[in-house]
């Protein structure tokens, strides 16, 4: 009989899991730890393993180096202990189209061994929480993509499982449907539950994740607080876009100024990026010169860090312009079809 | 923001105990296989349209041979075409459900269904049943259909019920050894590929054996061919149980075809259940 878990074992452990597809290893030396009742946001670009150290951590792909538990119990030695205490809500919708919300969470329900009578019950307090009560009888064909996010967040959450596991639950929404899953996760976390949230957006990570994992090529590169890595990382950005290509340097100088910051240029697009410390004022003084300049400008925009600028920051600058992560990953062995089909796949 | 006491949500529901005895497990599983099953059951009630064109195909092969090729088509020595293609059409509705087999695991794997089930504590073998009870019972209600419409076109039985009900129990073989080839091929290739090729195959394998024409009537070669066809086995050994006219070639497949009916589906269920399970817990290798 294997021991129980210490009642205060952290959610998730992993001790430097390595899985290799043939003789590419997606991931390695990858570590992670999620505390008990927190928000863990795993943070990268396509390709950086995520969704790899998921499957690893829900069972459903064997590590080939390291260790790992969740809820307390070995991934690779006790799995069936783990799949009774896990919520998986992939990064496809894993629902049934055809049936409806209910019929998908009775039809859950009933894998789980509730019973029928249970099953219906239990389906319908989770369409009831995750605001799906008045779709619940049309089938998921029909929903928002935000409605079959949160049915497949409902579907993860039949047995009120101690830690759930969310891979980019928000890639491919719109804005309203995006802020519907973010107050249905919130809606998890309030009841005490462990979350391990994957993402390619730092703005999500930062908004739901009580600390973040920075992934990249198959191992974490950075880790903290969302408020640690973002002083790690620099505040706002402005974009500068110009009308005119041969503007550019003279712009360029002007906004350094403006920002009293040191600016990256994009010519291709013809945008001009700079760091600024005081948002608005910042904003208002590079746009005062840039026209005083006589610079025709496109358009302007005052945002919060890129991904592209959050491993600029991490890992130095890399060789290429444009993205460096996704040029770094689609530099590797990787087949760039393979690449391509499964961005293709997630819209 | 730190939560300072994480509890666990009030449990809405009791989580089930894990099973218990090797005995229990086997309830779970057969529980989990008939939920999975009535997932397709429902399909078919709310979108009747999809297996109703499933069924409107076989139907309108028959017409086709029937009617519009019947005319030509000889049976060597002698009988009705008729008679001779009906047992040949049953065994063609069961490689037909290939496709639908192939189909519903690729979409499953696709979708990330096939993942949550297998994150999920039901047992492993129950995804696969549940695929087996919904094709087996699919194929069987093809089949009721295709008999009645069979009668229609001037096919009858000859010999005892006992003899067609074991002919129908041999389709039915046939059709439970494709249900594994079916899973095995949507699990290796996700996606639409896999169905497209199995679609492909559908009619050379139909059309290289003896459902159609006989064997006889073919090249040496591409008759012997079609002798060693597991579904010719099968339909010779059907129209032999019908009392149909059976023109069976002289080689030995041909010859010990009640025979071979049954062990060819035994040894392809052999070779491809274990590779299903296989493959069903080691997905993406
Ligand atoms: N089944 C597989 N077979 C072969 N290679 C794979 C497989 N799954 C993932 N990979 C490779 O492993 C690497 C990591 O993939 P993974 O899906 O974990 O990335 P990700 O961070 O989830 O990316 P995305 O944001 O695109 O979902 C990629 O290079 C990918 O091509
Ligand atoms: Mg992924």
């Amino acid at each position: 009989m294997a021991p129980a878990p210490a009642r205060t074992a952290p959610a998730v452990s992993a001790r430097g899991i390595g899985r290799r597809f043939k003789d590419r290893w997606a991931l390695r030396g990858f570590d992670l730890e999620v505390g008990r009742g927190t928000v863990h946001g795993l943070l990268g670009p396509n390709g950086a393993g995520k969704s790899t150290a998921v499957r690893v951590l829900t069972t459903l792909l064997r590590p080939h180096e390291g260790t790992a538990e969740v809820a307390g119990y070995d991934v690779a030695a006790q799995g069936a202990r783990v799949r009774h205490r896990i919520g998986l809500v992939g990064q496809n919708a894993a629902v049934d189209e055809v049936l409806s919300g209910r019929q998908n969470l009775e039809l859950f329900g009933r894998l789980h061994h509730l019973g029928g009578r249970a099953a219906a019950r239990r389906a319908a307090e989770l369409l009831d929480r995750f605001g799906l009560s008045d779709t619940g009888k049309r089938p998921v064909g029909t929903y928002s993509g935000g409605m079959r996010r949160r049915l497949d967040l409902a579907a993860g959450m039949i047995l009120d499982p101690p830690v759930v596991f969310l891979d980019e639950p928000t890639t491919g929404l719109d804005p309203r449907g995006r802020d519907e899953v973010w107050s249905a996760v919130r809606g998890l976390v309030g009841g005490g539950t462990s979350v391990l949230l994957t993402t390619q957006y730092l703005e999500e990570a930062d908004r739901l994740a009580d600390r973040i994992s920075v992934v990249d090529t198959g191992h974490v590169i950075a880790e903290g607080t969302p408020a640690e890595l973002k002083s790690r990382i620099g505040g706002d950005r402005i974009d500068v876009v110009l009308h005119d290509e041969h503007a550019l340097a003279g712009a360029a100088a002007l906004v350094e100024e403006a920002t009293g910051h040191s600016v990256r240029t994009a010519p291709e697009e013809r945008r001009i990026s700079a760091e600024v410390d005081d948002r608005a004022a910042s904003l208002t003084r590079a746009v005062r010169a840039l026209d005083e300049g006589g610079v025709a400008v496109a358009d302007v925009v005052l945002r919060g860090p890129s991904l592209d600028e959050v491993f600029l920051h991490l890992t130095g600058p890399r060789a290429g312009t444009g993205s460096p992560a996704a040029a770094r990953v689609t530099g590797g062995t990787a087949a760039p079809e393979q690449q391509d089909t499964r961005q293709e796949a997630r819209r | 923001m730190n939560r300072t006491a994480p509890r666990p949500a009030a449990p809405a529901v009791p989580a089930p105990a894990p099973p218990s005895g090797p005995l229990h497990r086997l309830a779970w599983a057969a529980a989990d296989g008939w939920t999975v099953a009535r997932r397709d059951v429902t399909h078919w009630l709310r979108q009747p349209w999809e297996p109703l064109f499933g069924l409107l195909f076989p139907v309108l092969m028959v017409l086709m041979f029937v009617y519009l090729l019947g005319g030509a088509m000889s049976v060597p020595g002698g009988g009705d075409y008729t008679e001779y293609l009906m047992p040949g059409m049953f065994a063609m509705v069961m490689v037909f459900g290939l496709g639908e087999t192939v189909t519903a695991v690729a979409a499953d794997s696709a979708r990330g269904v096939t993942d949550r089930f297998r994150s999920m504590p039901m047992s492993a073998s129950a995804v696969v049943v549940g695929r087996c009870l919904a094709d087996m019972l699919r194929s069987a209600a093809a089949l009721v259909v295709l008999i009645g419409f069979g009668s229609l076109v001037g096919w009858q039985w000859h010999g005892s019920a006992g003899a067609a009900l074991a002919g129908f129990g041999l389709l039915l073989l046939l059709r439970f050894a494709l249900v594994w080839i079916g899973v095995y091929v949507g699990l290796v290739m996700r996606g639409q590929g896999g169905i497209a090729v199995i679609q492909t195959l559908e009619f050379p394998i139909g059309f290289l054996s003896n459902a159609f024409v006989a064997t006889a009537t073919m090249p040496v070669w591409l008759g012997a061919v079609a002798d060693w066809n597991p579904m010719s086995s099968t339909v010779a050994a059907v129209r032999g149980l019908f009392g149909n006219p059976a023109a069976a070639g002289d080689g030995w497949v041909a010859q010990n075809a009640l025979l071979m009916a049954v062990v060819w589906p035994l040894l392809l269920v052999a070779v491809f259940a274990p590779l299903c399970v296989h493959r069903y817990r080691n997905l993406d290798g």
